[in-house]
């Protein structure tokens, strides 16, 4: 509408209606509530600290631990420093999260395949196996795993003897340790070959295949590879190792390795309780692809095997990696459970044992909470550089 | 009338009826083939997947249900009522080494006492032993002997029941979490009905008063009801109390950090990207360890409040950064059509967001706050960790009284089974309201 000239210009609102200043009073009032709310936290705690004669900071770091874990990944007596507990714990929580994670991955995806399946036995066994293990908490799972299953097998005397050289019992299942002789590092490296190999190769057949249409079967081709070279690598130097096999003797067994039940029920419940939900993403993943997408593969006259490969995955998995990271993160947030059966993982002999014999609550809780933090920001860094990797290759 | 009048015919078109599909086609056959047997692969597959059933499902069907125990009132209704008899026998053990030698083993026998009729059935098997030879050696053995069939025994599930529910709460004043549970799920009920008056009010009255009437009928100490102190709440009463506090006071809690996360205002989207992030990437026992530990150092010296307020407080703003995430997507999903149509209308932000956005938004997140309401149910029981008795911790403490030691599945199966449904019910619930809004567009 126009103004006449010399017309009535409208009035200059009141600073209290500007949007721009209201924003920087409300801002300034809230970083000073937050600073306020913060130092008000400080100094009670520090009161608090005081009054319990409990000197903060991180010194105890290096006081000796004097409690024994039953299990480690490295060297560790009662006499190390709390804070090889804590690495101890940090690589125990990896351990059994990376575990669970391929665990359940395998075991999800099979899942979500048979949820999809047109033989209605196969379907209805994942769907039944999906809806309990997912509305089932998991805790739940972990202890009737330990309690009611690991806890109730026999006796080391009375053991499930399976191929004459694996045991289970109630202390776990015992198994031959491979005791590695000189030039046993030429499998492990044969291995890495293997999977460098694959790589190079899925490169080079993708290449072909993008120009030329020739196809190559890469899965079998890499599983050679992968497998193959360092069981060549094995009978070139002369099978490398000597079996430490586990005997029974007195009232423990002697020699191989143990897997303990603590680590084995919490990785059981982890896998069994995340593979369900991955079933679920695996599913949904799979029949977002339009069918619209099979049928053009199918008239292209390409095999539904090859079709399922190179058609429908490639196109499901832009939209089930994202949820499918988001449970792997869960699954290491879940792993810390543990305390409620005694794996050493990180909370279990941080924000447990450590805390209660030191009374550094402030330092434990903090070190764990960070820890779980930068675990999840590197699973997030990697799930946002995947979707954009995805964006950009996709479009 | 006939046509031939006209001296030539004219083919009539008489439909014969359809012959029926081929026999293999339909029916039970034709499914069997279709769903079963389609070709070799689904066909092994089939063949491998009753091979599998046949493994599970008779065994947990003798032990829970055929095998099993229901009637009586202590262990003793369990115990096989049947005469165990331990006969000597020699036989050949085998040492480590190979080599045999005879010894002297003990072998179950079942004898049926005069006028019992059995409670258990047991059959006669190969079993494999180990005894102690010569030495430090074990020689392996193998006898024959009766061995009694394993059945669930339920009367420790009926006998605890009570427990189970209430938790340590006084008997005479049960009636009370009864009530308020009923009349809250009532409620609920009624505000998720459709074509309902009043549903708003329903709500409304959920959120704010009964929260304070719920807590007042558990607490008791008005109205000549006895005080019952919050350490003896428990069992699935608790777990639904901390699941619905929880839930309660994340939602305002939530949409106000949403809210805050979309602001245009740098410290505050950035305080509340924070608080969001923080939460989400720690797992909820820290919370509790937190609240348990730190908490305490947090507030001024001489202050002391319960073990379960704190519990509820950490629970409640570790849900509210989900919360918050989950109303984001409510928020995103909205067209920007509404705001745009809401600022030319000349609402403010708070009578935008009020009357326009949250209404609309809100509706759209139903299902999402289901299935986060599921995953804060299943999460109650990590209560026990620092102490309360929810139902698994009083499940656990009934399979460690001595009275009923070794029964811990019965108590397991029987917790998994009331998570299940009521899991399982919420889950199906959402994906109905998903299905309903799906289609309403």
């Amino acid at each position: 509408m126009a103004v006449a000239e010399g017309g009535v210009k409208p009035g200059k609102a009141s600073f209290l209606y500007d949007a721009r200043i209201r924003a920087i009073v409300y801002q300034v009032i809230m970083a000073g509530a937050v600073v306020m709310f913060f130092a008000w936290l400080t100094m009670n705690t520090l009161d608090n600290l005081e009054q319990r004669g409990i000197a903060s900071g991180f010194g105890f770091l290096n006081h000796p631990a004097g409690f024994g874990v039953p299990f480690s990944l490295i060297e560790y007596t009662e006499a190390s420093p709390y804070r090889t507990v804590f690495i101890l714990g940090v690589l125990n929580t990896l351990f059994v999260s990376f575990v669970g994670i391929i665990l359940a991955t395998i075991v999800g995806f099979t899942l979500g395949v048979m949820r999809l399946s047109k033989n209605y036995l196969i379907s209805r066994i994942a769907a039944v196996y999906l809806e309990t293990f997912r509305n089932i908490p998991l805790l739940l799972q972990i202890l009737f795993w330990y309690i009611g299953v690991l806890q109730l097998m026999p006796q080391q005397r009375s053991s499930i003897i399976i191929f004459d050289n694996v045991f289970v019992n109630n202390r776990g299942i015992f198994y031959p340790a491979l005791k590695a002789e000189p030039g046993f590092m030429a499998v492990p490296i044969a291995f890495l070959v293997g999977i460098v190999a694959t790589f190079i190769l899925r490169g080079w057949v993708k290449r072909r295949r993008d120009a030329t249409g020739q196809g190559f079967p890469t899965v079998w081709a890499g599983l050679g590879l992968i497998f193959g070279l360092p069981i060549i690598a094995a009978l070139v130097t002369g099978l490398p190792w000597t079996w430490s096999l586990p005997r029974l003797q007195g009232f423990g067994f002697k020699g191989g390795s143990v897997i303990i039940p603590e680590f084995l029920a919490l990785l059981l419940a982890l896998t069994i309780y995340t593979a369900a939900f991955i079933g679920e993403i695996v599913r949904a993943g799979i029949q977002a692809v339009s069918h619209g997408q099979t049928e053009a593969a199918h008239a292209l006259g390409i095999k539904p095997g090859t079709t399922l490969r190179l058609v429908i995955i490639p196109q499901a998995m832009r939209i089930i990696i994202p949820p499918l990271i988001s449970q792997y993160l869960n699954l290491v947030k879940n792993s810390s459970l543990a305390p409620a059966i005694g794996y050493p993982e990180m909370t279990q002999v941080w924000a447990g044992t450590v805390l209660n014999q030191s009374g550094q609550a402030l330092e434990c809780i903090a070190m764990v909470m960070g820890t779980y933090c930068i675990i999840s920001l590197s699973i997030s860094g990697v799930m946002n550089w995947y979707n954009a990797r995805v964006a950009l290759v996709g479009r | 009338m006939s046509q031939t009048d006209f001296g030539e015919t004219q083919a009539v078109f008489t439909p014969k009826p359809d012959l029926p599909p081929p026999a293999i086609t339909v029916g039970i056959i034709g499914w069997v083939r279709g769903n079963l047997l389609p070709d070799w692969f689904n066909g092994a597959m089939t063949v491998l997947a009753l091979i599998g059933l046949y493994f599970v499902i008779p065994p947990v069907v003798n032990w829970a249900l055929l095998d099993a125990h229901f009637v009586g009132d202590s262990r003793k209704a369990c115990k096989p009522n049947v005469q165990i008899v331990r006969d000597q026998v020699v036989t050949q053990a085998t040492m480590p080494d190979g080599s045999t030698m005879e010894v002297t083993t003990s072998a179950d026998r079942i004898v049926v006492p005069e006028g019992v009729v059995p409670n258990v059935r047991w059959e006669r098997r190969m079993v494999e032993g180990v005894v102690r030879g010569k030495g430090r050696e074990y020689a392996k053995v193998v006898v024959e002997k009766d061995v009694v069939i394993e059945g669930a025994c339920w009367v420790f599930v009926g006998v605890r029941f009570d427990q189970f529910i209430y938790g340590f709460y006084p008997k005479s004043e049960r009636w009370r979490p009864t009530v308020v549970i009923g009349i809250g799920l009532l409620m609920i009920i009624y505000m998720l009905t459709d074509g309902l008056p009043h549903r708003g009010r329903v709500a409304m009255f959920l959120l704010i008063p009964f929260p304070v009437i719920a807590f007042f009928m558990f607490s008791g100490g008005v109205m000549g009801m006895p005080h019952v102190d919050n350490s003896k709440w428990g069992g699935l009463v608790l777990t639904i109390i901390i699941s619905s506090v929880a839930i309660t006071g994340a939602l305002p809690l939530g949409v106000a950090l949403a809210l805050g996360r979309r602001s245009q205002m740098p410290i505050i989207r950035w305080f509340c990207i924070i608080v969001i992030e923080f939460f989400r990437s720690v797992p909820m026992i820290t919370i509790l360890f937190m609240a348990l530990v730190v908490l305490p150092l947090f507030l001024p010296p001489g202050t002391s409040f319960d073990q379960l307020l704190r519990v509820l407080i950490g629970v409640t703003i570790f849900i509210a950064a989900y919360t918050a995430e989950v109303v984001r997507g409510g928020l995103a999903a909205l067209p920007t059509g509404q705001y745009e149509a809401a600022n030319a209308l000349g609402l403010g932000y708070w009578k935008m967001m009020r009357l326009i956005i949250l209404p609309q938004a809100l509706r759209i997140m139903i299902p999402a706050i289901v299935s986060l309401f599921i995953g804060i149910f299943k999460d109650t029981t990590l209560v026990q960790i620092v102490g309360l008795n929810d139902l698994l911790t009083m499940v656990q403490l009934a399979v460690t009284d001595a009275q009923w030691i070794g029964l811990s599945k019965e108590g397991y199966f029987f917790c998994g089974f009331v998570f299940f449904i009521f899991c399982f019910s919420m889950s199906r619930y959402s994906m109905y309201l998903e299905r309903k809004l799906h289609t309403g567009h």
